[in-house]
């Protein structure tokens, strides 16, 4: 059977075949490269994985939204211990308001009362996080509704008594029982469950995402007229009161280019009436180009890293290349006398540097592929091959191959053949 | 006619302030189907003139024809291509690839001449039972004795079927016996019609030859036929 080999396919393999002469020798050669690319590889992954999940984490804020937080100032913090006076501070429902008709790129608003109080179902107690907000909440951050519904307007317009959990609070306080409609007590009001969503919880980037396990959405009305402004809170040991009107405002901008203009004339507004800084803002924006800008950085760092592994992996192959060009003269000494032309001697040698540093670059791609495994594995990282992570470093290694390996192929076809075969 | 034609070939090495005149005015032509024994003392020119033959080096002055070709000024790449197609080499020290097999030794010239590998297989199998062997394909130059590893070189010359041999001491590392079998082989290509030109110092060698051209200064002393 004819088996018809092409001329490259059969110089790749007479490439291989020299290189197994010396597979030691091969394999020590290769190592640069494997190391280079491996690391290239795995550092990639890991970076890749990182920023991945920063920024997933961040865009779930919405890349349009501003994040304005209640802050208890720090002057306030120390004076509250010294005695049992109450602090006041934070955002206001004056806030609220102004935020909502003074800003013209301002679509929606949603602001949040943040109170913890114990609630009751039957046997089942939980303390549950009360959200005093309004129905663009479920706008801002949308979860997915699990069953029921979510208040609206009205219900915040009537002082409803509506209360929407979280899965995770359904299971705690109504267990398996019917739960839509289901009475619950909260600090000893009763409150009735219309719906239950899905919650996210954790941190993005340095923001806290907003919501919580242990969340209630009750209508701000409802909240305001039950539990009222002023409440106590624990610190270790003393119990001080605080007044604070809102804890959080979310403010969602009409376009992604306004924002951070929005978000300035939002806090010179702030900063106009209050006296102390008692409030922090977050722009999921910001944050998100400076954890592009971050990638960036840490993209060049490694391609610098990256560069300086594989030119030392070049090097060595370019090194070993060189001293197998001078122990193979009386080799090429004899092909060329037999008749091969100067530039087979270059393709002979630069298709096995090829070879050499393509198969270091396979290696090292397996192994780079390995590490970030064994990381998410036992560090938990999050890490990410990517296509690119992937192809990126297999041309770079076919290019080592001809760029290391030019130089010593030349080398050998330099070579004079009456003084090579006079070589012993 | 003449296979190859020297006129008024030099060659010069300017070392230092005398240049050494390796070849100085050789003027001679080789008949095609002819088998010349190339003669003469350490340093005469011999090497120098194979080499010139073989297109493994330039004169510094002179024409050299290969049939109707004028290879005297010749790129390299083309040098290499006559090298291929029209001659045989066989040296003193035999020059094989050590890491190649027998048959991949052969197979050599066949590789560059662009065969595909299983007809470069059947030729090399084909010239190795030619030279006696054919049981020793698979085996690699370090696992041969000298007058075997010369019969893989004769082979390996033989691949192209080339117009002209060379050998330049082709039984100088061999002991008599073993010489004179090699000569026999080289009589035999003869007879079927490739010309052969040998360098050799030694006199019984010299008589498988049909001429004995001794050399002296780069220069052609005498010539002596059968
Ligand atoms: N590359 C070179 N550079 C300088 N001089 C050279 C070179 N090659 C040969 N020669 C000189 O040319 C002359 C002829 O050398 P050549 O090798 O042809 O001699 P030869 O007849 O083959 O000798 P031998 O019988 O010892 O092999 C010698 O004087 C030698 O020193
Ligand atoms: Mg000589």
């Amino acid at each position: 059977m004819a088996i018809h080999q092409s001329k490259i396919a059969r110089n790749i393999w007479l490439g291989i075949e020299n290189l197994l002469l010396h597979k030691l020798r091969s394999f020590l050669t290769m190592l640069g490269v494997v190391f280079g690319v491996g690391s290239v590889v795995a550092m990639l992954a890991v970076g890749e994985g990182a920023s991945k999940e920063a920024l997933q984490r961040i865009q779930k804020l919405g890349s349009n939204n501003i994040i304005i937080n209640s802050l208890k100032s720090i002057e306030e913090e120390g004076s509250s211990t010294q005695n049992s006076h109450m602090s006041i501070y934070g955002l206001t429902y004056l806030d609220y308001e102004r935020i909502s008709s003074n800003f013209p790129n301002v679509q929606q608003v949603a602001p949040a009362k943040l109170i913890r109080k114990e609630s009751k179902a039957g046997s089942n107690i939980l303390e549950l996080r009360i959200v005093g907000t309004t129905s663009e909440w479920f706008k801002l951050v949308p979860r997915q509704l699990l069953a029921g519904r979510v208040f609206d307007q009205g219900d915040v317009d009537n002082f409803s008594a509506a209360a929407v959990l979280t899965e995770f609070g359904a299971r705690r306080l109504l267990a398996n029982r019917n739960t839509i409609g289901q009475p619950i007590k909260i600090g000893g009001d009763s409150f009735e469950v219309v719906g239950i969503i899905k919650n996210e919880e954790g941190m993005a980037g340095n923001i806290q995402i907003p919501d919580q396990q242990v969340d209630a959405y009750v209508p701000l009305s409802t909240v305001r007229k039950y539990f009222g402004d002023i409440f106590f809170k624990r610190t270790s040991g003393s119990r001080t009161l605080e007044m604070v009107e809102l804890h959080q405002i979310i403010v969602q901008v009409d376009d992604v280019k306004y924002v951070e203009s929005t978000a300035a004339g939002i806090e010179r507004m702030l900063q106009n009436f209050h006296k102390k800084q008692d409030y922090v803002m977050s722009v999921p924006l910001a944050l998100l180009k400076e954890a592009e800008a971050t990638k960036r950085r840490f993209n060049i760092v490694l391609g610098s890293i990256a560069s300086i592994s594989l030119l030392v992996g070049g090097i060595g192959i370019m090194n070993i290349m060189l001293a197998s060009v001078t122990e193979r003269t009386r080799e090429i000494g004899i092909r060329r006398a037999i008749g091969a032309k100067r530039s087979q001697i270059i393709s002979q040698f630069l298709i096995e540097t090829v070879v050499l540093s393509t198969l270091g670059g396979f290696v090292g791609l397996a192994m780079g592929i390995i590490i970030p495994l064994i990381i998410t594995y036992f560090a938990k990282m999050p890490t990410v091959i990517t296509m690119q992570s992937v192809i990126l470093p297999l041309f770079i290694s076919v290019g080592i191959g001809i760029v290391f390996g030019l130089y010593p192929a030349i080398n050998a076809a330099r070579v004079d053949p009456i003084i090579a075969l006079r070589h012993e | 006619m003449d296979l190859v034609t020297f006129k008024n070939i030099h060659k010069v090495y300017e070392m230092g302030a005398e240049p050494v005149r390796a070849l100085d005015g050789v003027d001679i032509g080789f008949q095609k189907g002819s088998f010349w024994a190339i003669m003469g003392p350490s340093g005469s020119g011999k090497s120098t003139m194979m080499n010139i033959l073989g297109c493994l080096d330039r004169p510094t002055f002179g024409q050299y024809f290969l049939e109707d070709k004028d290879v005297s000024k010749m790129a390299d790449d083309d040098l290499s291509e006559i090298r291929l197609k029209y001659i045989g080499f066989i040296f003193q020290s035999f020059n094989l690839i050590p890491q190649l097999t027998v048959q991949k030794n052969i197979e050599l010239p066949l590789y560059y001449l662009g065969w595909d590998a299983e007809k470069s297989a059947e030729r090399a199998k084909v010239l190795a039972a030619k030279v006696g062997l054919e049981t020793r394909l698979n085996h690699r130059p370090s696992q041969l004795s000298g007058g075997q590893m010369q019969r893989v070189a004769v082979a390996r010359s033989l691949a192209v079927d080339p117009h002209l041999i060379l050998a330049d001491e082709p039984t100088g590392n061999l002991d008599s016996k073993t010489g004179d079998q090699i000569m026999e082989l080289l009589t035999e290509l003869n007879k079927e019609g490739t010309t052969i030109i040998m360098v050799t110092h030694e006199p019984d060698i010299a008589a498988y030859a049909h001429h004995r051209l001794h050399m002296r200064d780069g220069k052609v002393e005498r010539i002596d036929s059968n």
